[in-house]
């Protein structure tokens, strides 16, 4: 079997780099994809259409606006999934979360003092980095992610219980759900405006104080909010499931 | 030998691709096939980013009001263009943005099969008590027979 | 004003999962009911779509309103083909999920809500996967469509639910990572994820010598070949759809495959184009020799199968064998018969898979041996089976019978008789399996074995028929197998719409 996985990768690898004669070279300014009006068309024009600096928030949340709701349904996906896959409780009683805390004296009290200390410090910053996602290299994954560890880092330090009591699976739940509710709800209230769905420019009437431009700017702000709702709640709810073997109790 | 040189960061992405497949092919184990899974979306992310690499270019954010004598991590001392609203900006001076937002999505996609598969290894672990793939079926030919 | 009838059909998917963990949450009872009406808007939505298209000839959506320049944002364009795929998925869907209403309980107790999110979830992608003319997008609801059926293969309580469905997202994420890696290479090389703005550039700077262009070309097919189970590629498909809950197989085994085909079909003839695919490539007629080995290999292996499921499962391997073959046979009867045949083979496979259930519903095995007597004692499931055998065989006036009609001329008019001979030995073998099975069905007795005391064996036999909610949808089915054998020429008609312009050179 290892000669035949070594033949296969060595054949797909050589059919691979023989398409490389081809290529741009590494770092090429005018390679066929850097040059492409595309591309010149999201550094160029971005700052007029959408009022906002960071190319690629733009282009994630308005441009190709309708990815990223799919990437925020595939982390919803992954949380129930894996809540399908192995889970031991059933989804209408995950208000109660079993309780079966660590034996207190396993805990190290530096440990769990120093993440008291450090979890609104990451949590803060989380919000900062989502905030910001227009002006810095930030947005609502990025955001989502830091968040979400903060939670994990809950569980992590003390045990599942702890944090669980915090934000149970079934709050999670909840907020995954209202994440991607507030992005697909945007663009369906772009239709109910007259536009195209994920159309933000046709959002200027509700908004008080901005033209279709900054309407843009303002419509990703949501969605990038939303997404970092799912992505926060969707890391931990996956961390809950898989440290504690579906039960939702004891855990690492 | 010029090719090499020139178009480096595809040979080395297209070897880590590889040493994934045959990661993934190859081993018995459970646990390690998801890895080489993990390695092998990885080389692909990281193939799709050096794409977009402009040579002398920066981050793809651009400047929106004056930073007098600002240096932001540019390479080789070229900065974004600065100045009032109106200027457009010069495309060889910025990232090509395109392969960043895609391999986000990419990113979060390896996350969630690599989160599934790995719930699917706790169920199979579960029900079988091992994660040697060899084992496994030594099992299932045991109680089928 | 804008046309919304795309997002009416692809939008209450993903809202509808979203309500329907809501009510997992609250009121698991209002899961079915919501999950309904959702495929029901989606349906009334996809046959609006069809409409539209057969009157305008394509609807075209541009997701924000990025229109200029082309490739900017999303686009969504739906041709005649695409269309037929998307009522195609959602009548598959609400048969599959009027089946499974009556089936969940009893097989995975306690998630149906989950199971309903996710089979919501899986229609969304694979209508969106038909919807999209970016090929980034269709890489996004290919992997929607994958993790959702990874999830519903694994959600089983079979002991080797599991275990089968971690070879397919082993093997599924194979395929899903070459197509992005043959995405990859399209964009290094023409800079664009727009399927037509790629066809474009590459007829503008002719591209078609270039290495990358036909590596990635590869890479796509490999992809999309081990997504729709070509033989050899094929090993992970006879135990994930075997050993996944009925419900989940019902749904899965039908469209899954199909729509990877039609993937297939799509890059071939609207990215690479046909001229590229077909003169430029020099291994057309490889393909299809690999074809007629898919063909060869899933009949004999269904030859020796014993449980029912697993030889549709080694059938459906020959089916896409006939697909694949016929597409690459480069003469539009062939493909028209290959796409006609995604529709056929589509309901024929729901049509045995939905009466495989109803069998081990009742009998608890899927042996083929426990259907003894059954045409006495289930006499409409058996007939809508037999109709589902008679399409496999091709048996006029069902579908199956038009397609490998359409396929055999297209195998004809292109001098591969190879194939051709492939095709009527995989009938014939068909035929072989199918009869065997009527065999047992007609003259076996039945287990309980009533014999009056003069040994009479025309005894009074109680029909002991399946549940309305199975069979309900088994004779839906069945009927669209007549149905579309009888309206073939207005489908393949339709189908040709969208080939014609594309042989002449036309563009999207």
């Amino acid at each position: 079997m290892k000669y035949l996985s070594l033949i296969i990768v060595i054949v797909t690898g050589i059919l691979l780099l023989h398409a490389s004669q081809d290529f741009p070279d590494w770092g090429d300014a005018h390679s066929p994809a850097n040059s492409n009006q595309i591309s010149q068309h999201f550094i160029t024009q971005t700052g007029e259409q959408t009022a906002v600096p960071n190319f690629v928030t733009a282009v994630l949340a308005d441009y190709r606006g309708f990815d990223t709701l799919f990437e925020t349904i595939v982390v919803f996906i992954a949380g129930i999934a894996i809540m399908a896959v192995l889970g031991l409780v059933r989804m209408d009683s995950l208000v109660n979360a079993p309780d079966s805390p660590r034996d207190p004296t396993d805990r190290d009290i530096i440990v769990i003092q120093t993440c008291r200390v450090i979890t609104p410090v990451i949590q803060l910053f989380a919000l900062y980095v989502v905030a910001h996602g227009h002006h810095s290299p930030g947005g609502g994954f990025q955001g989502g992610v830091i968040f979400g560890a903060s939670l994990i880092l809950m569980a992590i330090s003390r045990d599942l219980s702890a944090a669980l009591k915090r934000i149970s699976a079934r709050r999670a739940f909840i907020l995954a759900m209202v994440g991607i509710l507030i992005y697909a709800g945007i663009g369906m209230l772009c239709i109910f405006m007259g536009g195209n769905f994920l159309d933000y420019s046709v959002l200027h009437p509700l908004l008080p104080a901005t033209d279709s431009v900054m309407a843009r700017s303002h419509g990703m702000l949501g969605v990038e909010i939303g997404v970092a709702f799912t992505v926060s709640t969707i890391m931990f709810a996956i961390y809950a499931l898989l440290s504690s073997g579906g039960r939702l109790k004891g855990g690492l | 030998m010029d090719l090499l040189i020139d178009r480096f960061n595809y040979f080395a992405y297209v070897v880590l691709m590889m040493i994934g497949l045959h990661a993934i092919i190859s081993k018995r184990n459970l646990i390690k096939k998801l890895i080489g899974m993990s390695i092998f979306q990885t080389a692909i992310i990281l193939f799709f980013v050096s794409i977009g690499v402009k040579e002398g270019s920066t981050i793809p954010i651009s400047e929106h009001h004056a930073e007098p004598a600002a240096e932001h991590g540019a390479q080789a001392g070229h900065h974004g263009e600065h100045g009032s609203a109106g200027h457009t900006n010069n495309p060889d001076h910025f990232a090509n943005p395109l392969p960043h937002v895609l391999m986000l999505t990419a990113i979060v996609v390896g996350v969630a099969t690599l989160g599934l598969g790995l719930a699917i290894t706790q169920k199979i672990y579960r029900q079988y008590g091992s994660i040697e793939e060899d084992e496994i079926l030594e099992k299932l030919r045991s109680t089928d027979v | 004003m804008f046309d919304h009838t795309l997002m009416l059909t692809i939008l209450p998917c993903f809202f509808a999962a979203l309500a329907v963990t809501a009510c997992g949450l609250w009121k698991p009872r209002w899961s079915l009911p919501v999950a309904l009406l959702s495929v029901g808007i989606s349906l009334f939505g996809s046959l609006a779509v069809l409409a539209e298209v057969m009157t305008q000839g394509r609807v075209q959506y541009f997701l924000g309103n990025w229109s200029e320049p082309r490739g900017i944002g999303i686009e969504f364009n739906v041709d005649p083909i695409s269309s037929l795929m998307l009522v195609l998925i959602c009548v598959v869907s609400l048969l599959s999920l009027i089946y499974a209403s009556g089936k969940i309980t009893e097989e995975l107790p306690g998630k149906e809500p989950l199971f309903y999110a996710l089979f919501l979830l899986l229609m969304g992608g694979l209508l969106g996967i038909c919807m999209t003319a970016d090929a980034f997008n269709l890489y996004v609801m290919l992997e929607i469509t994958s993790l959702t059926s990874y999830a519903l293969v694994a959600m089983g309580n079979g002991r080797r639910a599991a275990f089968s469905a971690y070879n397919y997202v082993i093997m599924g994420t194979i395929g899903a990572s070459f197509y992005l890696l043959g995405v990859g290479y399209l964009y290094i090389r023409t800079g664009s994820l727009n399927m037509a703005d790629i066809f474009r550039i590459i007829q503008l700077e002719s591209l078609q010598g270039s290495p990358t262009i036909t590596v990635a070309f590869i890479m796509i097919l490999i992809g999309m070949l081990v997504k729709m189970a070509f033989f050899p590629l094929s090993g992970w498909l006879p135990n994930a759809y075997t050993h996944a809950p009925s419900v989940t197989g019902n749904f899965v085994a039908p469209l899954m495959t199909k729509v990877s085909v039609y993937v297939m079909v799509r890059m071939i003839i609207t990215v690479f184009g046909i001229e590229f695919t077909f003169d430029h490539l020099p291994w057309g007629q490889t393909v299809v020799w690999l074809a007629i080995l898919a063909i060869v290999a899933g009949s004999i292996m269904a030859l020796g199968q014993s449980d029912l499921k697993r030889m549709l499962c080694c059938l459906i391997i020959a089916e896409v064998g006939y697909m694949v073959g016929g597409a690459w046979l480069a003469n539009i009867h062939g493909m028209t018969g290959a796409v006609f045949h995604i529709f056929s083979d589509a309901a024929m496979t729901l049509c045995l898979f939905l009466a495989a259930g109803i069998f081990h519903h009742k009998n608890g095995t899927g042996e083929i041996g426990s259907l003894e007597g059954h045409f006495r004692k289930m006499p409409i499931t058996m007939a809508a089976f037999t109709l589902g055998a008679f399409s496999m065989i091709g048996v006029p006036p069902t579908c199956g019978f038009f397609s490998k009609f359409y396929l055999i001329r297209g195998g004809l008019e292109s001098g591969q008789y190879g194939y051709v001979v492939a095709l009527l030995l995989s009938s014939l073998v068909n035929a072989i399996l199918f009869f065997r099975i009527f065999e047992t069905a007609y003259f076996g007795n039945l287990s309980e074995g009533h014999h009056d005391a003069h040994g009479n064996d025309d005894h009074e036999v109680e029909i002991d028929e399946a549940p309305p909610t199975m069979l309900a949808p088994l004779v839906a089915t069945a009927a669209g197998l007549v149905a579309i054998g009888l309206f073939n020429s207005e489908i393949a008609g339709f189908i040709q719409r969208s080939l014609t312009p594309l042989a002449v050179g036309g563009t999207w």
